[in-house]
């Protein structure tokens, strides 16, 4: 089983919704469409699942092609941000929705939705309407319909965007384990960078209608192949910072802060990398440096601290494991481990983990 | 500016009440200093905006006082309690201009019109809205009009508090730190007493001093950031601080000793023996460590989020999550784990016992 976009190109107009684009996705993965809003995650899943036909190109699946093969021929579950279900059914009737249309036998279906509602903790609530559940169980509902049957492409376009935080959390960890035993290729649209990390699986980096990077997600992380890639792939944003390398020591333009580097990079400006996680209050890595800067404010999420600074005329921003109040206005001194830097040259290439 | 004090206050909605979960509102005390930045945090439902209703005087309280310096004004409406209150979407006159709208709480209060543009001028300066003062209020962005609710909240020095009812709602989510920073630097400046009401502990915690933590109609905490991270008072508090948030397991105590199913655990408390129904050990899933001995687990599943592994662990008192460092090897399979006795608390009936 594999699902492939061989050249699709989507255009409305004279405007162009999605640049040529080539993905193939295989058997049992969790695959992440990573992208901001309007990056184009939602079109592209609407041509995969035949909701949308593209301007060019084709897809294929299993080997097929499947290009202009209605929505209704082909075997998709698509579950969406708002939580779509029917107002005036159950809960048991949502779920066997799908199974009804096709015909299923009802202890089938009797068998098959109780299976389902089990996995996704909604066995005590089959006979509510979906008014009378939490915006949690409305979207499990919603999962658990597409689910139930065994479709061969789930398509999930950002399920979780309107949960609470706790809510998201919970449901986020459950995802993975929902398809595990599945034969199916899931696709999972979302603007969160830590949805993705936590999902694992692949992930594609999508921006402005391109795709920037299409690899394993932890490798698309610790490797990003261009600075868009990194930007896209990292909350809070990327510190990003023009530099100069003379011999083995780089130098901040706005600052003067400089370090040894050991690489054969020819001498010459580049930009430097720095995710909000390496710059921290307390010292990491072998070759830690100092930096000062003046608090713009320290953001505090419960267990960890993002304290926003100023340095030379740029807006830096870190992240420490813990809780470290600081006031606006202060001067602070912090951390950076310039191990983890990445370099990008001037066309915005990686250059090296120097 | 007011000290605010609420004495004994409970609410309910019914006309009658038998059970518990007929209040809205049970047995509210707290004290809010004058010129304090204060945070009611909770999920919704948790009656944190009956409570701000009860303060600005739109609800009247079944029972208790609402006291403004020591002054009982449970009885008073709203306009006579003086407060300021700053909405999750803008309230403010597209027609007029930015200066007019900023102006219009001052007007016939029989202030000068020299002073109302001091006033003015001096918001609009510490919200940086200066350079748009005399254009039209239709033509701003979400956040620019908000700016200019929060700056018409703040430009009356008369009130006794300021109360921020989810303000942060409609800015995107890039720029949220930016009017935090803002907000938090205000505060520093003019020193009113704010009371900030969110579900989002990121909000509370960057803004407030104090936390106020709400569940199920009740209090469960009022403390610093800090406290709620390091020692949460309600097992509430650790699972929704924090993410993930805290492992809470069910344990035994016997005669001084405290256990998980059979393993002694080693704590700071001191209890001989106890009456609650239940109790529980916490203990966050930044303060557990692999050992040679101690807890026996085994590993399910490991997340590497590109800046830390969360661990999901199964011991025989239920599953454990534990945070460590990307660079941690992480055993597999069978595996021993250590809580840091200094961060190892018990709970009563939810309760932190000490």
């Amino acid at each position: 089983m594999s699902l492939e976009l061989r050249s699709v190109e989507k255009k409305v107009g004279q405007e162009t919704h999605i640049y040529e684009t080539n993905l193939k996705f295989e058997k049992n993965t969790i695959n992440v469409l990573l992208g901001s809003t309007l990056a184009g995650k939602t079109t592209l899943m609407q041509i995969m699942a035949g909701l949308d036909k593209p301007t060019n190109g084709e897809i294929w699946f299993n080997e097929k092609n499947v290009t202009g093969v209605k929505v209704q021929k082909r075997n998709v579950s698509m579950v969406y941000q708002q939580f779509i279900n029917y107002p005036n059914f159950n809960v048991y009737d949502n779920i066997a929705s799908p199974l009804k249309i096709t015909g299923v036998d009802s202890n089938e279906i009797k068998n098959r939705v109780g299976k389902v509602a089990e996995l996704l903790k909604l066995s005590p609530m089959l006979n509510k309407r979906p008014n009378e559940l939490s915006g949690g169980q409305q979207q499990r509902t919603a999962l658990a319909r597409a689910l139930v049957k065994d479709s061969d492409l789930i398509l999930l376009d950002e399920p979780l965007a309107n949960l609470d935080f706790k809510l998201r959390e919970e449901l986020r960890e459950e995802l993975p384990k929902l398809f595990e035993d599945r034969d199916c290729i899931v696709v999972y649209a979302t603007t969160e960078p830590s949805d993705a990390l936590l999902i694992g699986g692949y992930t594609a980096t999508l921006l402005e209608g391109k795709i920037v990077q299409h690899g394993k997600t932890l490798e698309v992380y610790n490797k990003p192949n261009s600075l868009q890639s990194a930007q896209v792939f990292s909350d809070p944003p990327m510190n990003i910072a023009k530099i100069k390398k003379e011999g083995d020591v780089c130098s901040l333009i706005s600052d003067q802060l400089s370090w040894k580097v050991h690489s054969k990079l020819k001498d010459g400006e580049y930009k430097v990398g720095i995710r909000p996680h390496n710059i921290t209050t307390y010292k990491e890595g072998s070759n830690s440096l100092e930096i000062s800067g003046k608090v713009l404010i320290s953001e505090l999420s419960g267990s960890e601290s993002l304290i926003h600074f100023t340095n030379g005329d740029l807006n830096w921003v870190s992240l420490s494991n813990g809780i470290h109040q600081k006031n606006v206005g202060e001067q602070t001194k912090l951390f950076m481990n310039s191990d983890e830097f990445l370099y990008f040259d001037e066309t915005n290439k990686l250059v090296n983990n120097v | 500016m007011s000290k605010i004090s609420l004495k004994n206050l409970s609410h309910s909605y019914l006309k009658s009440q038998v059970n518990k979960e007929d209040w809205a509102l049970r047995n509210i005390n707290i004290d809010w200093n004058d010129g304090g930045a204060y945070a009611l945090l909770g999920p919704s439902g948790c009656g944190k905006t009956t409570l701000l209703n009860i303060i600005s005087g739109l609800i009247d309280p079944t029972e208790g006082q609402i006291l403004f310096n020591e002054e009982d004004v449970t009885n008073k409406n709203p306009v006579e309690r003086n407060i300021a209150q700053i909405f999750q979407f803008p309230v403010i006159y597209d027609t007029m201009t930015v200066f007019d709208n900023l102006a219009f709480p001052l007007k016939n209060r029989g202030i000068s019109e020299q002073e109302i543009k001091n006033k003015v001028e001096e918001i609009a300066e510490m919200l940086e809205l200066t350079s748009t003062l005399h254009n039209r209020a239709s033509g701003l962005t979400a956040d620019g009009k908000q700016k200019i609710s929060l700056g018409r909240g703040l430009v009356r020095s008369d009130v006794n508090v300021i109360m921020f009812d989810e303000p942060l709602t409609v800015i995107d989510p890039h720029l949220k730190w930016i009017l935090r920073s803002k907000l938090k630097e205000l505060h520093q400046k003019i020193n009113r007493t704010m009371i900030y009401v969110t579900h989002d502990q990121t909000e509370a915690l960057t803004f407030a001093d104090q936390v106020v933590v709400m569940h199920e109609a009740e209090i469960v905490q009022i403390g610093t950031p800090v406290e709620l991270f390091e020692k949460p008072r309600h097992t509430f508090v650790g699972h929704f601080i924090g993410s993930p948030g805290m492992n809470i397991l069910p344990c035994k105590i016997d005669n001084g000793t405290i256990s998980l199913n059979g393993n002694k655990l080693e704590t700071k408390i001191d209890i001989k023996n106890n009456s609650f129904s239940k109790t529980e050990v916490g203990i966050r899933p930044e303060f557990i460590e692999f050992n040679e001995s101690g807890l026996p687990v085994k590993i399910i599943k490991v997340s590497n989020t590109g800046r830390h592994k969360i661990i999901d662990t199964v011991s025989e008192s239920g599953k454990i999550k534990v945070i460590a460092k990307s660079s941690t090897n992480i055993p597999t399979g069978s595996a021993y784990l250590n809580f840091k006795k200094d961060y190892t608390y018990v709970y009563g009936d939810n309760w932190i016992i000490e």
